[in-house]
């Protein structure tokens, strides 16, 4: 029961222009990145900035099309899209070529396709038409469990390639069931967990010398200190609680206990298990001596580059750094490493503005959807941007460990670049009809 | 919570993180300059564009020491890592280095630096870079750099000239500007004109990719500076004279000293046997030294300036003109040949000076010195002798032995001239009379001489009383002799006095009984005097000194042959040649040549 009327005009141009400012930065920067030292020959479309443009051309066609369909073929289809996906999850895990040690790929000749990058918009679809249907809301179980099965499939997917960047962008979803009502407390306690975790690193890879007991990893004192300050905490819930909730908040605080212990000696044990130059690349986050020159190697040059930019940059084509290879994956998940020195703080906090105003924007018009689909699929664009830009700019800052991500509309790639634009525009043609949706 | 105002909460997580990015971003950018000065470190490279040394010439303006290209091998281990490795056994048997050797020169690379070039074979020449250049390309992490290397290619003078090799820490140490691999004189005329010959190094700045190649010039090159090149330093040598000298000193042991006396300028200084200063620059340095430390002739030895000999009979005309000075004797006085206390060589009773000195007779200097010496201003024979030594010394310095002739040849010893203070020391005060130490006046006993100052002493015959202090340095980066090398000394005696010495000298050459008949060259007159001169057990050093012409002096010199025999021998026949090559530009008596050339040390037996 739609009206399809003047559909054109209710298109957010905002967000639109936002993206097309985003792909032309990106554009210059990959063009700088990729042209080294010689000068840029913009019309070489065997380049990386050649083809990034045939990307971006193809990818406006595509934008094109998808506002041109009816947003109830994206609410139909969004069972039949996901399971192509999934479908496709599987089979790149058996035929998709190896590179970098993960298996996300697939070839097919000079073209390669990470099917991952479409997984995400047709796991956020599938999230909205869960949630919107009838009166599917997560305070029951089943949809609860429904909405984590459709979030948890990709996720362990992806993790198995093993893409971890990816699996924690699936995990970023989880914002967008915390606006459908998912308990806040999932929120504390991944943060807590986020701490739990940091410190069983910190402590893990720590000796000391224990009374009695001899040399020990850390993580026992991390322990003591976790039980006494539960301890204190117990002792002072008759004074803090009403009487009312003193035995939930008695059931919490020992559950919290037990978890934390158990997260943190999960973690510990779990870091032990990565390969070596992901348990290094952690380890050099946190300032752990690794005794390996190499293992920070990425992450010092990306630094020193950004570093280097000052306040206004060295100019286009000019940083050193960019045109002599000294930042690795620089077109791809080190292009903000090129902003950083060509255009200095000035430019990098331009993109960091960019960015937060965006995702402002795409919260804005999750709001005022009339119709449930539109909004839970805003808030997965919001989740699934968010979690790109979050870890691809904490990584090249120094602040996430590096994980391999691209930073949207930004870094070289095809695959990514029509993932993006099929996430953004499905939400833009869906927000065009708001008008028009009866509830 | 109502549901919508979670929006806030989502709103404010995107909102965190944006703010501490940009608090990032400033702190990286903004912040204490450390990652800027960590990306300056590794994509800028300083390139130190080494000057050319000076040369070091001679009078003539040929080439002592120049510069010739050589080429150091460097390696870096991480371009060798990321391209897979180095073929060790390859590398080797190409640049002909041990295997063991070349593995622990890359091992000291690595521990060095891993992304900066390490030098593991150095100096390798022009003719053997050409064979292996072709192949360098395929090791990587291999290049070359070429430098520049001293070459001495007369294998000339080495001794005046001195060493230039590598750095050590004392002179990294010396806050001079050396690095770590920079060359620089260490002993002679490289050592003594450093600061003049070296230069002044240009500094060009590059930007580097990550392999450490060098891309392009930093900031259009504004900070760059060009290397400016060393002062050329001429010396006084004659490099005719001295190739000539070397030559015939060939085999032998012992020493040239020629001087021009007017000038004080030095010809020739010629120390027997040589090396050459190539012998001890490029790779195989400390082999070569050693053989050399441990040559029992002492190649190492500069004899010219560091050897001291007793004088012997030349002394004696010394002797003379200090007495016909202080008026102990006239040209005319005869003294017997009394040969009681020292024995005399030759058929000859009662000689007046000139003759004495002809015929080296030595109970006539003894004579003389002791009428100078113990010539009855005390009473005490003892009290005596310590005034009269007191008189007599100083007078011989005049002469320059027992100084150090003004300093402007670095290294030179002194030698010794006895005094009051010495003997009273060996035998105790007044415990010694002129019975006690009369060997000195014919030239033995506690007297030293080194060959320079022999010549110097035929430079005074020559100028009849005055010497200019010997130098070797004519000019230095086209600004002139410095006016410091040019003193004059007087030895306060009068030029009269050298009359009879002079003519005794011509005729000790030119007299058919003279002893240095054979210093006789070929219409010109020369003034010489023999010296036969003792050594323990050994066959006597044999020493001729004489300037030529005659009428008009252009060359004074000394000539020393170790163990030889006779003065008259070997030294004078040597001097002949010397000064035939140097005031005629050649040499007729080619069976003297030719006799000189053929003999070696040891000498045979007379």
């Amino acid at each position: 029961m739609r009206r399809s009327q003047s559909v054109g005009q209710r298109i957010d141009w905002t967000t639109v222009g936002i993206v097309a400012v985003m792909m032309i930065l990106g554009w210059l920067n990959i063009s700088s990145a990729t042209a080294g030292a010689s000068p840029v020959d913009w019309l070489d479309l065997g380049s990386k900035q050649g083809k990034q443009l045939i990307w971006i051309l193809i990818c406006s066609g595509l934008a094109v099309v998808i506002l041109n369909i009816e947003g109830e073929f994206f609410i139909r289809t969004s069972i039949l899209h996901y399971v192509i996906n999934v479908v496709l999850l599987l089979t790149v895990l058996i035929i998709g070529k190896k590179v970098g040690g993960a298996r996300s790929w697939f070839g097919f000749g000079n073209i390669s396709i990470q099917p991952s990058e479409f997984a995400k918009p047709s796991a956020a679809l599938l999230l909205a038409w869960l949630l919107s249907r009838g009166d599917g809301k997560l305070r029951d179980l089943k949809t609860l469990v429904q909405s984590i099965a459709i979030v948890g499939i990709p996720a362990a997917l992806t993790l198995l390639q093993p893409d971890a960047g990816t699996t924690l962008v699936f995990g970023g979803l989880i914002f967008a069931l915390y606006r459908e009502g998912l308990s806040g407390n999932v929120l504390i306690a991944g943060f807590c967990a986020l701490l739990v975790t940091i410190a069983s690193i910190l402590t893990g890879a720590a000796i000391i010398d224990y009374p009695w007991i001899g040399e020990q990893s850390a993580i026992g004192l991390l322990w003591l200190i976790l039980v006494a300050f539960c301890l204190m905490f117990w002792q002072l819930i008759p004074n803090i609680v009403v009487p009312r909730n003193r035995r939930r908040v008695r059931n919490t605080t020992w559950i919290s206990l037990v978890a934390a212990m158990l997260l943190s000696a999960g973690m510990h044990t779990g870091l032990e298990q990565l390969p070596r130059h992901q348990r290094e690349r952690v380890q050099v986050l946190f300032g752990i001596d690794v005794s390996n020159p190499d293992a920070d190697y990425n992450i010092r040059h990306a630094k020193a580059a950004i570093g280097s930019g000052g306040l206004s940059g060295k100019g286009f084509l000019n940083g050193p750094m960019t045109a002599y290879g000294f930042v690795p994956e620089q077109e791809t998940d080190f292009i903000f490493c090129t902003v950083g020195e060509e255009w200095g703080f000035l430019g990098s906090a331009f993109v960091i503005v960019l960015f937060t105003v965006l995702l402002f924007r795409i919260l804005a018009i999750a709001e005022r959807q009339r119709s449930d689909f539109t909004r839970v699929y805003a808030y997965g664009v919001v989740s699934i941007l968010f979690m790109h830009y979050l870890i691809n700019i904490g990584m090249v800052l120094g602040l996430a460990p590096v994980i391999g991500i691209p930073l949207p509309f930004f870094s070289a790639g095809g695959s990514s670049l029509m993932g993006f634009t099929l996430l953004v525009f499905i939400l833009l043609r869906l927000d065009a009809e708001r008008v028009s949706v009866l509830r | 919570m109502n549901l919508k105002e979670r929006q806030w909460v989502i709103g404010g997580i995107i909102l965190l993180m944006s703010v501490i990015f940009i608090g990032r971003l400033f702190q990286l950018q903004l912040g204490p300059s450390a990652w800027k000065d960590y990306a300056a470190r590794i994509t800028e490279e300083r390139e130190i564009i080494d000057p050319a040394r000076g040369m070091i010439l001679d009078r003539n303006g040929q080439i002592f020491l120049t510069n010739v290209p050589s080429y150091d091998l460097l390696f870096t281990p991480r371009q060798a890592r990321l391209a897979g490795g180095l073929d060790t056994m390859a590398l080797s048997q190409t640049i002909r280095l041990d295997t063991s050797k070349l593995i622990a020169a890359l091992a000291k690379a690595d521990a060095y630096a891993s992304y900066r070039p390490s030098p593991i074979l150095k100096q390798i020449t022009n003719h053997d870079y050409a064979q292996i250049s072709g192949e360098i390309w395929r090791f990587p992490g291999l290049q070359s750099k070429r430098r520049s290397i001293r070459t001495n290619e007369g294998g000339l003078a080495s001794h005046l000239l001195g060493e230039y090799r590598e750095t050590d820490r004392e002179d990294l140490n010396s806050g001079q500007g050396y690095r770590l691999g920079d060359y620089k004189g260490k002993s002679g005329l490289e050592l003594e004109f450093e600061m003049r010959l070296r230069g002044k190094r240009g500094i060009k700045y590059h930007i580097v990719d990550v392999r450490n190649d060098f891309r392009e010039p930093l900031a259009n090159g504004q900070f760059d500076s060009l290397p400016t090149s060393g002062e050329n330093v001429t010396t006084t040598l004659d490099m005719d004279l001295q190739a000539y000298g070397e030559r015939l000193m060939g085999n032998k042991r012992g020493a040239i000293v020629a001087l021009d006396p007017k000038t004080g300028e030095v010809l020739a200084l010629v120390s027997a046997p040589s090396y050459s200063t190539d012998f001890l620059t490029g790779k195989n340095r400390g082999a070569h030294y050693t053989e050399l430390l441990q040559d029992p002739s002492k190649p190492l030895f500069n004899r010219a300036m560091r050897a001291t000999y007793r004088p012997g009979s030349i002394f004696k005309m010394i002797q003379g003109l200090i007495a016909l000075d202080e008026g102990v004797i006239s040209t005319d006085s005869r003294i017997v040949c009394n040969r009681d206390i020292l024995g005399c060589h030759g058929a000859h009773s009662m000689d007046n000076l000139e003759q004495a000195i002809v015929h080296s007779c030595n109970p006539y200097f003894h004579e003389v010195m002791k009428r100078m010496v113990q010539g009855g201003r005390a009473d005490n024979i003892f009290q005596d002798a310590s005034e009269g030594l007191a008189l007599w010394s100083p007078r011989i310095k005049k002469f320059g032995i027992g100084t150090d002739l003004g300093g402007h040849l670095s290294g030179l010893r002194s030698g010794s001239v006895p005094d009051t203070t010495l003997y009273n020391r060996m035998y105790g005060k007044k415990r010694w009379a002129y019975s006690t130490i009369y060997s000195i006046s014919i030239g033995e006993g506690e007297l030293l001489t080194t060959p320079v100052h022999m010549a110097n002493l035929a430079a005074i015959m020559a100028n009849r009383g005055w010497f200019v202090t010997p130098h070797t340095i004519l000019d230095i980066g086209g600004n002139g002799k410095p006016p410091s090398l040019d003193s004059l000394v007087e030895t306060g005696v009068d030029p009269t006095a050298f009359n009879p010495i002079i003519q005794a000298m011509a005729a000790v050459v030119a007299s058919s009984e003279g002893t240095g008949t054979k210093a006789r060259v070929p219409g010109i007159t020369v003034c010489g005097k023999t010296g036969t001169v003792q050594d323990g057990e050994r066959a006597t050093h044999s020493v001729f000194m004489a300037f030529a012409p005659k009428e008009n002096p252009r060359i004074a010199l000394s000539v020393y042959v170790e163990n030889a025999g006779s003065g008259g021998d070997w030294a004078a026949p040597i001097a002949s040649l010397m000064m035939e090559q140097f005031l005629t530009g050649s040499v007729s008596q080619t069976d003297k040549e030719e006799h000189i050339l053929r003999s070696t040390y040891p000498f045979p037996e007379h």
